[in-house]
């Protein structure tokens, strides 16, 4: 029964995706049936949540095949927290509507790669062994690719090969380090490559390859400087799908890097973290300013991803206890956030019909409960208290500050002062000032779909992070303990296999 | 042999690179096909030094059938070209929807038009 449990995350989707596909072609009735599956994926993850909390981490040995010779599913706290927001946001999402604007006979398809890119990601949050972890950033990729151009417009499509390029050149950097890792180590498993790793009298020889394997994660979390293909494409696909994207996809890169870097590429086994702090903070500096200079709604919204990027590397650079906890309650907030901030920048842009905040005007008053579910993730993202975004900037500084990083500590409050201002920018542009007169412009009539359910849904776990987050930061910090203590991860997972 | 492999494999990937630095769009496509081939055979050579035992071994713990090399290097490259030659296609078509009707293929047109 626990093992069912384990695997489910991943069959839901793959069922799912089988499911959409033989809805046929009522629209209506394959989103109804997509909605039943975003709402079973939540619910599995929640009770995975709850047992991996109860019983701590958990494994699934796929085939009978002891670890380190087959694939092992691990379910540890991160994993689980992850695979919570990310059904979460999914479901969010699909509330909304992924078929807002869509002729009907393609909506269809939208479900189907949906449900395929929740199977990617699901898998990559589980799996314990490193070509496996390949394999599933491959399915995710394909998946958002397909969703990513959909539609065929031009801007899309230039954006899309920009994307698709990028992405697959950081795939080959993936399989590169993989392969070479394996050659030096004998062995695909995560825990067993850093056991193998820590008996090596020469582990600094991995530094190279785990240089190649950082330098693919970082270009899937969108890290400086390899996140140019990021603020190319993000805002070319349909909202719904850019905010599943901003939400999720930059955020299993972060996943990856903190499992690895936490666990095979450590100090102790001669892998230095310096660079990784230095890259983290141009990562947050290159990214605000991009977003400051930005007057497209959702395209400022793509740097400010970059931005928080380099927060969350910048904590697993510091590598301390208290900085692992920062991290992992900032990526749950971050996905939070930005997803709502997406699909409110999607209604802006559906309802003026373009994407530039200067023609915008005077949603304040029109439409004052987006105001509000862009007010509340907006001042989380600047931090301000008591919002979420201030206890994840608050203890990532406090562990700056304790590792004497002084440098960071200047440069994540000037980031901070940016990122407010570039969101009272919008605040400003889209909420506050009058429409501008312009014939031209026609507001748009409200497209099918529940936009407010969606948004209201986020707000309300953004709330529940800011005012109830002491429960959230308890799990991450056990989260972060399990990260900070390697031993812990590698038992569960070659003792844990055991019969 | 060991020696003729990493010679091609970097000439694979000399090339490569080269290609991914073209202004032409075809080239830089072709620069990834040939990544993708320099990578599995990348995948492929860490197997043949032998360093390492397969993992069919008996019951005491030797392999069953020395001299037989690793299994698990080749299942990676065939999962990897599987997977390789679906994005290949893939990218290929969205290359093809991209350039109707143009003229030329410069891949600075990609940086000016993805703005809105």
């Amino acid at each position: 029964m626990m093992d069912l449990l384990i695997i489910s995350p991943i069959l839901l989707p793959l069922v799912w995706v089988i499911v959409c596909l033989m809805a046929g072609n009522k629209a209506k009735s394959t989103a109804t049936l997509s909605l039943v599956g975003g709402i079973a994926l939540l619910a599995v993850c929640t009770i995975l949540l709850y047992q991996v909390e109860r019983n701590g981490t958990l494994t699934l040995v796929a085939g009978g095949w002891q670890p380190p010779f087959g694939i092992v599913l691990v379910a540890d706290l991160l994993s689980a927290m992850m695979l919570w927001i990310s059904a979460f946001v999914a479901l969010a999402v699909l509330i909304y509507g992924v078929n807002r604007h869509d002729p009907l006979a393609e909506s269809r398809r939208v479900h189907v790669l949906v449900h395929g890119l929740m199977l990617g990601v699901n898998g990559s949050f589980l799996t314990g062994d490193l070509f496996n972890l390949y394999v599933w950033f491959e399915v995710m990729l394909i998946s958002s690719f397909i969703l990513m151009v959909r539609e065929r417009r031009k801007q899309q499509l230039a954006g899309g090969l920009t994307y698709v390029i990028l992405n697959l050149v950081a795939s080959a950097m993936f399989l590169c380090g993989a392969g070479l890792l394996y050659g030096k180590l004998g062995t695909l498993n995560m825990a067993d490559m850093a056991v193998k790793l820590s008996t090596l009298e020469d582990p600094e020889f991995v530094n190279t390859t785990g240089a190649l394997l950082f330098v693919a994660f970082a270009a899937k979390a969108g890290l400086f400087p390899f996140h140019f293909w990021l603020p190319a494409s993000y805002h070319n696909a349909g909202p719904a799908i850019s905010a599943l994207f901003a939400g999720l996809l930059t955020k299993v890169g972060v996943y990856a890097l903190l499992r690895l870097f936490t666990l095979v590429f450590i100090p102790a086994n001669g892998f230095s973290s310096t660079l990784i702090l230095y890259l983290s903070m141009a990562t947050m500096l290159i990214g605000v300013l991009g977003a400051v200079a930005q007057y497209n709604v959702r395209r400022l919204l793509a740097f400010h991803i970059i931005s928080q990027i380099g927060y969350m590397t910048a904590g697993l650079a510091i590598g301390t206890h208290l900085a692992l906890t920062a991290v992992v309650f900032y990526v749950i907030h971050h996905i939070a956030v930005k997803s709502t901030l997406f699909l409110v920048g999607g209604v802006l842009e559906m309802r003026t019909g373009t994407g530039d905040i200067r023609k915008h005007g005077n949603f304040y008053q029109t439409q004052p409960l987006l105001a509000v579910c862009f007010l509340i993730p907006a001042l989380s993202l600047g931090g301000i208290p008591p919002l979420s975004g201030f206890w994840a900037k608050l203890n990532l500084l406090q562990a700056g500050v304790s590792q004497g990083e002084w440098l960071f500590l200047f440069m994540a409050l000037a980031v901070g002062v940016l990122t407010l201002f570039s969101m009272i920018k919008i605040w400003n542009e889209s909420f506050w000032k009058p429409m501008p007169e312009d014939p031209s412009l026609q507001p748009m009539p409200a497209g099918p779909g529940r936009p407010y359910a969606g948004m209201l849904m986020l707000c309300a776990l953004t709330l529940v992070l800011s005012l109830g987050g002491w429960f959230v930061f308890d799990l991450s910090e056990r989260a972060a303990a399990d990260l900070a203590d390697p031993s812990r991860y590698i038992n569960a997972v070659m003792k844990g296999g055991a019969p | 042999m060991t020696l003729l492999l990493s010679l091609i494999i970097g000439l694979l990937f000399a090339a490569a690179t080269y290609c991914l630095l073209r202004r032409n769009l075809m080239r830089v496509l072709l620069g990834i096909l040939l990544l993708g081939h320099a990578v599995n055979l990348l995948l492929l050579a860490v197997s043949a030094p032998l360093s390492h035992l397969p993992a069919i071994l008996g019951k005491d713990g030797t392999p069953d059938f020395p001299g037989t090399a690793d299994p698990l290097p080749q299942a990676l490259v065939l999962t990897a070209i599987v997977i390789g030659f679906g994005l290949s296609v893939f990218t290929l078509v969205l290359a093809r929807s991209y350039f109707q009707g143009r003229p030329v293929d410069d891949v600075r047109d990609l940086g000016k038009e993805e703005q809105p």
